[in-house]
């Protein structure tokens, strides 16, 4: 049976062809860093909690101190990338589509068919596991078709992680603060903080509150995963629908839709307004953010009305 | 109850607007919640540990570089800027709406993984927008180019976000039904897929008219 396990095993190799490559570009912080995270990924489920700690504080205290820097490995000059651009023409986009073409034709293919019988596939994470597999297929298949250099795929990449940096795992970290966020309980304080800023009957204001700590938690959290059951269990069941009568597919669709509203303002979702800023090489690492104020905000006011509208309104 | 730990999040909030490494933020914020919250370093560092452990499928994605680097070598980017070029009526109003309603609508198909930053934004969402954008404005200074590439990025999550929800077989729809049911509200996927709809559709008109406006701001002749 295929499992993350083996996912895991392809990541490490690459993080560690980078840290090798840096290492040979004499970027001594760059090779610790890639080389510590391919470390994590090949060993990180056979190490103790604290080995795996100690990782942690080795990879932010090489990203806190400034090691890690933009690298730039030999690459094809602009001119170069347009005579090549005009003579492959649009046969360019199709490897480009290997690898979303394989996860979700090969999702559903797998779900659809007896195929999931033969449990090919660790269960549930078929999708990520194809993605893998989508990218292998799509390197092959551009290797043998542009025939570049050998090095030249490691290298591309390396310039592409290195542009992206500390950026790259700082998902994964936030992931981590919110296990320990909530191993010390904070949902349950700003829960109980949120019930407490309940006006007295009235309902519009019990849903405008609701979906303000929607909205807030999931900014502090950078992710409405982790707001959702604390808001729910705070205000949404016990007053919106058990005091106030509200119907609960409602207030439970649109109260999570008023938290990804908070999603698109907060640093800490980061892999959607961080990373993307460092992919594209912006100078402002909050750009994308400022662009999507001026929808949320709006958006958010769409979703209390269709709360009250919907779940009160309408269904009383 | 103690409400010490917040301070963490307080910490988390200054560190990111005082603009420091945000990993450096992040962890003294878990540390210090923890200790606020009665548990010693060890167990912190061992929570921390665990939790960045078990969240490595997250990091995986980054094995898309290799395939979009080597694309791009061979003029991937130039490619995505010609084909709109040739486009005649296109402008980057028209391409960030139709791609915007092209994400939402392949999102509630559970398509989730066509588009995403590294594989399709970069490469081909964000020339083509530039490219478009520069063919009705002409050459932009560098704030508008930035603009056009963070309105880019923004229009695929807004896309995703309010798309996913309309398909029932997904994470955040589970997560509500299995919240509803602990608490006695049994209810369908189905059921609360269909009230991502009215969201959706806000979302749409009020993003789309958002690419709109500044597409129409970019035109604007500055003194």
């Amino acid at each position: 049976m295929i499992t993350y396990e083996w996912l895991y095993w392809l990541a490490g190799a690459f993080f560690a062809v980078w840290a090798i490559l840096s290492l040979r570009d004499q970027r001594s912080g760059n090779a610790a860093f890639w080389g510590i995270l391919s470390g994590s990924f090949f060993l990180g489920s056979h190490l103790s909690d604290l080995a795996n700690g100690i990782l942690v504080l080795a990879l932010v205290g090489i990203a806190g101190l400034g090691g890690l820097n933009r690298s730039d490995p030999a690459t094809t000059t602009l001119q170069e990338r347009e005579t090549l651009s005009s003579k492959l023409g649009s046969k360019l986009f199709f490897p480009a589509l290997i690898v979303p073409v394989t996860a979700v034709a090969g999702t559903l293919l797998y779900n659809y068919t007896p195929l999931s019988e033969t449990g090919l596939f660790e269960a549930r994470r078929e999708t990520l596991i194809l993605f893998g597999i989508g990218v292998v297929i799509a390197l092959v298949a551009a290797m043998v078709w542009l025939k570049p250099p050998v090095l030249a795929p490691a290298e591309e990449g390396r310039r592409l992680i290195d542009s992206i940096g500390w950026a790259a795992i700082l998902p994964q970290m936030l992931a981590a603060l919110g296990a320990v966020f909530a191993l010390a309980g904070v949902g349950d304080i700003i829960g109980g903080l949120a019930g407490s800023a309940i006006p007295e009957g009235s309902v519009f204001l019990t849903v405008v509150v609701f979906a303000l700590g929607m909205a807030l938690f999931t900014m502090i959290m950078g992710n409405a995963f982790a707001a959702f059951p604390v808001m729910a269990a705070a205000i949404g069941i016990p007053l919106l629908v058990e005091t106030y009568g509200g119907n609960p597919a409602v207030i439970g669709a649109v109260g999570m839709l008023a938290g990804f509203c908070g999603t698109l303002l907060t640093p800490m979702a980061a892999n959607f307004n961080i990373v993307p800023a460092a992919l594209l090489e912006l100078k402002d690492q909050n750009a994308v953010i400022r662009q999507q104020v001026g929808t949320a905000v709006p958006l958010w006011v769409c979703n209390v009305v269709i709360v009250y509208v919907g779940a009160f309104l309408l269904w009383n | 109850m103690n409400y010490w730990p917040l301070l963490g999040i307080a910490l988390v909030v200054i560190g990111f607007a005082l603009r420091f490494n945000p990993l450096l933020v992040v962890v003294t914020a878990a540390v210090a919640t923890g200790l606020l919250a009665g548990f010693d370093f060890v167990a912190v560092v061992e929570a921390l540990g665990k939790a960045f452990n078990d969240n490595r499928y997250i990091s995986v994605t980054w094995i898309i570089l290799p395939v979009i680097g080597l694309l791009e070598r061979h003029g991937l980017q130039q490619r995505a800027r010609a084909l709109i070029e040739s486009v005649r009526g296109a402008t980057m109003g028209k391409l960030l709406t139709i791609y915007l309603l092209f994400r939402q609508i392949t999102a509630a198909l559970g398509m989730k993984d066509i588009g995403g930053h590294p594989q399709a934004v970069r490469p081909l969402v964000a020339p083509m927008a530039e490219a478009a954008a520069e063919k009705s404005h002409g050459k932009l200074d560098e704030g508008d180019r930035e603009k056009v590439l963070a309105m880019s990025a923004a229009t695929d999550n807004v896309g995703l976000f309010f798309g996913e929800d309309i398909f029932f077989a997904i994470a955040s729809i589970l997560l509500i039904q299995g919240v509803f049911e602990s608490s006695g509200y049994p209810l369908t996927p189905l059921e609360l897929s269909v009230w991502a709809i009215p969201t959706a559709i806000c979302a749409f008109f009020i993003h789309s008219w958002r690419i709109r406006a500044l597409d129409r701001r970019l035109g604007r002749v500055r003194p």
